[in-house]
């Protein structure tokens, strides 16, 4: 844990009263959130209740049916998805990268945005895919394929790009899924290094309640569509909610480590 | 954390083994000399197989002569031999690989699925049921119906253009899946397919045999009226192509890191395709349909440019050398009426199971 460096408060990103749906089905209902730079988000909730979702509406990846996204106060639908891919990154849950390709390579591909069909391989791309390269310790592997990486490793080299890409926001899917639990805190801390010594706009979507709580300075809690709480963990995780929302009767007790809520289960109700 | 806010060191290598960084004023690039190397090779083998073709035959021409010839200095036979005969078939031949190669690297790559290529998609059989039905209907039996007025090679291009279209349209939900598209393509192969195998039913039998021989792809009597049009198409379309290649890296990734990463996806896909399809389309009305080229070659070029995507101009390039190399065997070492799209087959398919046995590589594009 890195202590916060004190930032501006102003909104970065923002959900306008956004409802959500795929085809005729309704996922997100008139949802508002506010992100405000410099901050660490983490979005948690029960299997289906929306969070992944919500995270494509702010990543321009899904348009929604009602309300409107804002980046820096502009609507996010009418920014053309160059400009905003300068500006917010994203890495969708289990991103599935081509047999073959190289870590090196992955990384460089996180510089799209900035080029162009003249503008290929700048020499600012080169040193933005080094810093990055050596910045998450991905440099000795640069030449070894991505399908031969192990799932920790791998989840760094996609890291690696979205940091090469150069966005001041970053939103994170399911970082962690199908890792065992030391790749987990590996690649949070990871994470956390980015948003502490980068400056880096987090937002995670995180099954990891306990995780959760000890990384994101903020927790976002959805439940079948809706916001149902938010702040910071300490106020968000409760007894009261894991029962609302998790159907979970629940101890909350202090993090012997970190100091932050966590979680022991006693059982499920109903 | 064993770098905790480590600054990049000075020596960290971004470039791999057998790539440079080109930087020229505004413009910058990475050479991928794999890539070079395999492009130019492909190249040199179409020059010389082309060189070797042009004196090989009935009428053998040796290789002085046919530089003779080249140069305008050769005896009235020997010129009509090699600049009328000769010459307008092998630039075809290399042509349609061309572009087959690059088709079937487009097709392979936007849809991320190494088995869509223009013959499994139902492209080219859409191409035969054109080309055939305007045999069958405009040889003897039809007389002179509307669809035998347009010429076999029209005939052909619309076939391919429209089971292109179709494709395009019934694969397309906000923007194109692979998958779909693969299952799609493979129902229109059937129609075509079927609407051949009526058609040739009720044909007369030397209509039969003549669309027979167009439904397997030859070069035979191919004149220079066959490569210019086809040149035209190229000179178009080979440049669009390139132009999408940067694209088409990132496309690969996947919907969603690829509108991540800033890719128009919607309007990038549907060029890929509309590029790809006219490629076939315009491949197939100059030699008919000759198969395994889109499908194989692009699979060779990206074992042997060990890269994570066909490269499309070594791809097509590829595509060239095997066209024109299975057209110089049909003339020189095989029975004469053997037309050259039985061979791209017999040659293609074993190549890429060799290459399937020995590489470390799935079968995963």
């Amino acid at each position: 844990m890195t202590s916060t460096v004190p930032r501006t408060g102003t909104v970065r990103l923002a959900a306008e009263s956004v409802n959500l749906a795929y085809d005729d089905r309704v996922v997100v209902r008139d949802l508002d959130l506010q992100l405000t730079d410099g901050s660490f988000t983490a979005i948690v909730g029960p299997n289906g209740c929306g969070k992944s979702t919500l995270l494509r509406a702010l990543g321009r990846l899904l348009r929604p049916v009602e309300g409107q996204v804002l980046l820096d106060g502009r609507a996010i639908s009418r920014t053309p998805t160059r400009e905003v891919a300068r500006v917010l990154g994203l890495l969708p849950q289990t991103p599935v990268a081509p047999e073959g390709l190289t870590v090196g390579d992955l990384v460089a591909r996180g510089r799209h945005p900035h080029q162009s069909w003249l503008r290929q391989w700048s020499r600012d791309d080169e040193a933005a895919v080094a810093e990055a390269l050596t910045w998450t310790d991905m440099a000795d592997l640069a030449d070894r394929p991505v399908d031969e990486l192990s799932g920790g490793q791998r989840q760094r080299a996609w890291i690696s790009m979205a940091l090469a890409q150069g966005t001041d926001l970053l939103l994170l899917d399911e970082p962690t899924t199908y890792l065992d639990l030391s790749h987990q805190i590996d690649v949070l801390e990871l994470v956390a290094r980015l948003h502490a010594e980068r400056g880096r706009t987090v937002v995670v979507v995180l099954h990891d309640l306990n995780l959760a709580a000890r990384y994101a300075h903020r927790l976002v809690a959805m439940d079948d569509g809706r916001l149902v709480a938010s702040g910071p963990p300490e106020e968000v995780l409760t007894e009261q909610l894991l029962a609302d929302v998790f159907d979970l009767e629940a101890r909350i007790v202090p993090d012997p480590v970190a100091g932050t809520p966590m979680v022991v289960p006693v059982r499920r109700l109903r | 954390m064993t770098q905790l806010g480590a600054r990049p060191a000075a020596g960290t290598r971004v470039h791999q083994p057998g790539e440079t960084a080109v930087r020229v004023g505004p413009v910058s690039g990475r050479v991928r000399w794999r890539q070079v190397v395999v492009a130019l090779a492909a190249a040199v083998a179409v020059v010389l197989l082309g060189a070797v073709s042009l004196g090989r035959g009935d009428f053998p021409i040796g290789l002085a002569d046919v530089l003779r010839t080249l140069v305008g200095l050769g005896e009235d036979t020997q010129e009509f031999i090699v600049l009328q005969l000769r010459a307008p078939r092998i630039v075809v031949g290399a042509l349609v690989g061309l572009a087959l190669g690059v088709a079937g690297a487009l097709f392979q790559t936007s849809a991320r699925n190494p088995l869509a290529s223009p013959d499994v998609l139902g492209i080219t059989q859409g191409a035969s049921a054109g080309a055939v039905a305007a045999i069958v209907l405009g040889g003897t039996a039809g007389g002179g119906s509307v669809l035998g007025g347009i010429g076999v090679p029209l005939a052909a291009l619309l076939g391919a253009l429209v089971t292109g279209l179709l494709l395009l349209l019934l694969a397309w939900r906000r923007g194109i899946d692979g998958y779909r598209m693969v299952l799609i393509g493979i129902a229109l192969w059937a129609v075509g397919a079927a609407l051949v195998d009526w058609l040739l039913t009720r044909a007369e039998i030397h209509d039969a045999a003549s669309a027979y021989v167009w439904i397997t792809g030859s070069l035979n009597a191919r004149t220079w009226a066959e490569a210019v049009p086809l040149l035209v198409a190229l000179a178009v379309l080979l440049p669009a192509a390139l132009a999408t290649s940067r694209t088409l890296a990132v496309v690969q990734f996947g919907d969603d890191t690829a509108r991540g990463l800033g890719v128009r996806l919607v309007p990038t896909q549907a060029l890929v395709v509309l590029v790809a399809v006219a490629l076939t389309a315009a491949a197939v009305a100059a030699a008919g349909p000759i198969s395994y080229v889109a499908l194989v070659v692009p699979q060779v070029a990206i074992r042997l440019t060990r890269g994570p995507r066909p490269p499309l101009l070594a791809s097509g390039l590829l595509g060239a050398a095997l066209v024109v190399g299975a057209d110089l065997l049909t003339r020189t070492v095989l029975p004469q009426a053997l037309p050259v799209g039985v061979l791209t087959a017999a040659v293609g398919a074993p190549f890429l199971l060799w290459l399937l046995v020995r590489g470390r590589r799935r079968s995963t594009l």
